[in-house]
């Protein structure tokens, strides 16, 4: 990593959800770092206000208390710097637009030449492997092929940050190691930082730089682990490592405790 | 990178072009060849010179609609029609995505507007009438006031149910309001807004009919109104054809454009059901 600056920086993120019924805590108390470059997962037991965190990340929802920070100012509202990939691809892709069409309408505000705009969007289907599918519709496409164009469409914008929030849980899992491979290979070959929540501990394991477990609701970052797996991951090779097996099973742990509340929570957060 | 190759779905085109128009011309034409025929045979049998036959009619037709009375009595109709229907879509989709979109105005105004669509368009003939006189514009805003509801409600409908999900990728991408407007909230609402136009046009054939029967020198709905009340009753069922035929022209017209329009969402339902 040449570039060691920081990108994200969460301190005391809180999120209270206030309705009729009650407040419910989402989120407690989470603090963490991100540096430029990073491909960071975020997993955590089902329910534990994952979606929530990646929203007020992405200035989607403001949180109650704390600070997000992009490149040192605050987060208030959505950014030409992030770009989220929705789990729902079928929701978060317009029907009635071509993939070449869906591709391009982030881009149609920014100042771009006809040109350049049309490079952009040949380059990021390229890079999903979707060249030959730009003029079809989203619903001509398998599950995972969609969630392809909503990548490209992400790369396309050029954020400094991709947020992904549980992308591929609708997909089979062959579909999944593909594309777990291409946001490997995106954030290597773009220098884009990933931010990447799933509720799947090999996932989070596989792909990650960091795992970032959660703990449950009201949420608190548990641990923050750095995966010391080689930079050249391999769906094969990678996986039968020990060392993988032996991460796992920590974040797995870490998790069960977590779901029987037996983690304690850090001095800040209470 | 892998190169990745996935299968796009298309539509299948199995049969045959010879048979498809084959069984597409039996289909629709059989019945009403037959029921032609039946009104042939009982118009011969009767006595009652309220049934001419078939032929009587299309000489009728012939006699009455070709020529002079086409450009006299017909297109003023259809050009009223085709006025009113366009104000209606313009008016309803207008108002419609305004109100659809600000919750206050539409909680203000949902209880007026139901109250003012229950409204039989009909006798708002005689006041609309008074304040306008008896000109073409009192028929257009006739045709009009009947018409926009059905678009303007849909179109109220269609703009709310905008897919949560949808509109918050368009707000995480900062795309602006009118991209918004035009690349989600109308596109998002066409079903619906489509669903409005075709029930809003055979409203608007009705009330140009029945606007030109209450008080006019000239359109369709004047001319079978005039021959009713002469007898002339095998051009009178000549004029009823007529409005069918309008309103059957006004269908097709409608099928091809909203087939175009919502190719998208036709696809889609064809795709879920494979």
């Amino acid at each position: 990593m040449p570039d060691r600056s920081t990108l994200l920086r969460v301190e005391h993120l809180r999120k209270v959800y206030e309705s009729a019924t009650g407040t419910v805590e989402a989120i407690g108390d989470i603090s963490f770092t991100m540096d430029a470059g990073e491909l960071v997962c975020i997993v955590g037991p089902s329910g534990c206000g994952k979606t929530t965190l990646l929203k007020c990340l992405a200035g989607l929802l403001r949180p109650t208390s704390g600070v997000v920070e992009m490149d040192g100012s605050p987060v208030t509202g959505p950014s030409p710097a992030m770009a989220v990939v929705f789990q729902e691809y079928g929701r978060s892709l317009y029907p009635w637009l071509t993939v070449r069409g869906n591709v391009e309408l982030p881009l149609r505000h920014k100042r771009l030449t006809r040109a350049a705009r049309n490079k952009l969007v040949v380059d990021a289907l390229e890079a999903v492997g979707l060249a030959h599918a730009a003029r079809s519709h989203p619903w001509q496409l398998s599950g995972g092929m969609q969630q392809r164009v909503a990548i490209a469409r992400a790369v396309a914008y050029q954020p400094d940050v991709l947020i992904m929030d549980e992308p591929f849980a609708a997909v089979d899992a062959q579909t999944r190691a593909d594309l777990e491979d291409l946001v490997r290979e995106l954030h290597a070959s773009r220098t884009i930082s990933v931010v990447f929540v799933t509720h799947d501990i090999d996932e989070s394991v596989y792909l990650g730089q960091r795992v970032l477990v959660l703990s449950t609701s009201p949420t608190w970052v548990q641990e923050d682990l750095a995966i010391d797996l080689p930079p050249e991951r391999d769906q094969i090779t990678t996986r039968a490592l020990p060392r993988f097996t032996e991460l796992r099973t920590h974040v797995y742990d870490q998790i069960q405790r977590a779901k029987r509340g037996q983690a304690v929570a850090p001095r800040s957060a209470r | 990178m892998t190169a990745y190759t996935g299968r796009i779905a298309s539509t299948a085109r199995s049969r045959t072009v010879g048979s498809r128009i084959a069984t597409s011309l039996l289909y629709p034409l059989g019945l009403p060849t037959l029921l032609l025929v039946l009104w042939g045979l009982v118009a011969t049998r009767t006595t009652s010179r309220f049934f001419p036959d078939p032929l009587t009619i299309a000489e009728a037709f012939r006699e009455t609609w070709v020529g002079p009375a086409f450009v006299e009595d017909v297109l003023p109709s259809l050009a009223r029609l085709g006025l009113g229907v366009a104000a209606s879509i313009v008016l309803g989709i207008a108002a419609g995505t305004v109100i659809g979109l600000t919750r206050w105005l539409r909680e203000l105004l949902e209880p007026l507007l139901e109250f003012l669509r229950a409204i039989p368009p009909p006798v708002l003939i005689p006041v609309v009438m008074l304040l306008l006189g008896i000109t073409d514009t009192m028929k257009v805003v006739v045709i009009a006031s009947g018409a926009v509801w059905p678009i303007l409600l849909n179109t109220i409908d269609g703009v709310r149910g905008t897919d949560s999900v949808m509109t918050e990728t368009a707000e995480s991408f900062q795309v602006t309001w009118w991209e918004r407007l035009w690349f989600l909230v109308l596109p998002a609402a066409s079903p619906r807004i489509m669903a409005g136009v075709r029930q809003a046009l055979s409203v608007a054939l009705i009330l140009m009919v029945i606007s030109e029967m209450f008080a006019s020198s000239s359109g369709l709905g004047y001319r079978i109104a005039y021959f009713q009340r002469n007898y002339l009753i095998a051009e009178m069922w000549s004029g009823i054809l007529l409005l069918g035929l309008v309103g059957v022209f006004l269908a097709v017209a409608f099928g091809l454009v909203e087939r175009r329009v919502l190719r998208w969402y036709h696809g889609i339902r064809e795709v879920n059901r494979a």
